[in-house]
């Protein structure tokens, strides 16, 4: 059962099985590419300065899914048909945290190879960039899945969750940029907590979050 | 021989539900047991629709309890199919997710056998209103709650609907069926939601 809801979720949200998923690694990907023509080619500015960049591309890019990721579902009437036969809400978005995570962590990951070589990373500085993506890309997904719950059954929900999204996610943002400009790899454990807690909680509070968009 | 399922059972005692602020209807009591359908009519705005939902269990009632099976269905005007997907792979979720049986007998009595390659999101009101039904068959369910099932269908499909409906209640299951048009069903019993609404009931306390 859990299979199949995966594989339905993964249908709708995995980038190249159409819907137009593929746009957050492409924003990636141009964030990347427009940076050396905004502060010019000097390698030295592009190394020091392109991790950090590649952490905010990583955080803006987590934005762009959440429009889909809860409310049209709620519109079609998917979760209450779920329901019906027994599933709760916390299953339902658990499920729905992992397809959000499996649709844009892995390929921001391997998005950030291109990036890297665009803005002259280096491979110690890859290195952390890559385990800190890994351990902070799942927070992201956490933040961005209670949000998109909250605000599903809002009208001003799209614009509103990409605001909330940024003051949420800078904890996950200064641990793992920061990783990088002291090239030391033990703040990414700070990054990896923050996640296991987000992701502990988000399934709970996204579950509730679509219970109560129901009693109105 | 087929199993002999417990009869099953829906029942609301003194039920009152709102919405938004708006208090609908209250003091709302009904029985059904198996081979029982029962015709919600009403107004529009009479609480229909949260009536269902609050059946279901998908709302709280204001006051008041349900009793009802653990599993039932619940056929609205939202079918639950993927836009994007082809009506064929959308109603395949569900019966893979329902360990359902083969599905193409239900298409059939449902006319929906030419429609599988279409994307859902080109379909009309009324083939959707079939594709929920048809996913509302292929599960083993017992109630049926059915909000406007005959909304959108041409004549040809209210026959097939209402025929469908009929079989199930004969067949030992509940239908509660909200909708404004008349329903030709055997044994079919009438429920005015109208007279139940607030002001109503304190005239004629009065």
């Amino acid at each position: 059962m859990i299979g199949t809801l995966l594989k339905r979720d993964l249908a709708k949200f995995f980038p190249f099985a159409g819907g137009g998923a593929s746009l957050p690694v492409m924003f990636f990907v141009a964030v990347a590419m427009l940076y050396p023509f905004a502060v010019g080619p000097d390698v030295n500015i592009l190394s020091r300065t392109g991790g950090g960049v590649v952490w905010i591309a990583a955080l803006l890019a987590a934005i762009l899914p959440l429009e889909k990721l809860v409310g049209q579902d709620i519109e079609l009437g998917f979760f209450d048909q779920l329901r019906l036969r027994g599933l709760t809400e916390e299953l339902m978005m658990a499920v729905r945290l992992v397809a959000h995570w499996l649709s844009f962590g892995p390929p921001l990951i391997l998005a950030t190879f291109p990036a890297a070589a665009l803005l002259a990373i280096d491979s110690p500085t890859l290195h952390l960039l890559l385990l800190g993506l890994l351990a902070g890309t799942p927070g992201l997904a956490a933040i961005g899945l209670m949000i998109a719950a909250l605000t599903a059954s809002l009208r001003a929900g799209a614009a509103l969750s990409g605001l909330l999204m940024v003051p949420l996610a800078l904890p996950i943002l200064i641990f793992g940029a920061g990783a990088l400009a002291r090239q030391d790899g033990a703040s990414l454990g700070f990054v990896a907590a923050i996640s296991l807690g987000l992701v502990a909680m988000a399934p709970f509070a996204a579950g509730a979050a679509i219970k109560a968009a129901r009693e109105v | 021989m087929q199993v002999q399922l417990p009869s099953p059972k829906l029942a609301a005692t003194n039920l009152a539900c709102r919405r938004g602020d708006r208090l609908l209807f209250r003091k709302l009591s009904f029985a059904l047991e198996g081979g029982q359908a029962l015709h919600i009519t009403g107004a529009n705005g009479t609480g229909k629709t949260t009536l269902m939902r609050c059946l279901a269990g998908l709302t709280t009632p204001f006051a008041g309890g349900v009793e009802r099976a653990e599993n039932l269905g619940l056929l609205d005007e939202r079918p639950a199919l993927d836009l994007d997907q082809p009506l064929g792979k959308a109603l395949g979720f569900w019966n893979a997710l329902d360990g359902g049986a083969d599905p193409a007998e239900a298409h059939d009595k449902l006319g929906l056998r030419g429609l599988l390659e279409v994307p859902v999101r080109y379909l009309s009101t009324g083939q959707r209103k079939r594709a929920g039904l048809a996913a509302l068959m292929g599960r083993s369910v017992q109630t049926w709650l059915l909000d406007e099932p005959l909304s959108g269908l041409d004549t040809a499909a209210i026959e097939t609907v209402t025929q469908l409906i009929e079989g199930h209640v004969k067949s030992g299951g509940i239908a509660l069926i909200a909708s404004h048009q008349r329903l030709d069903i055997e044994g079919l019993q009438t429920l005015e939601l109208g007279d139940f609404a607030p002001s109503h009931q304190l005239e004629e306390e009065e």
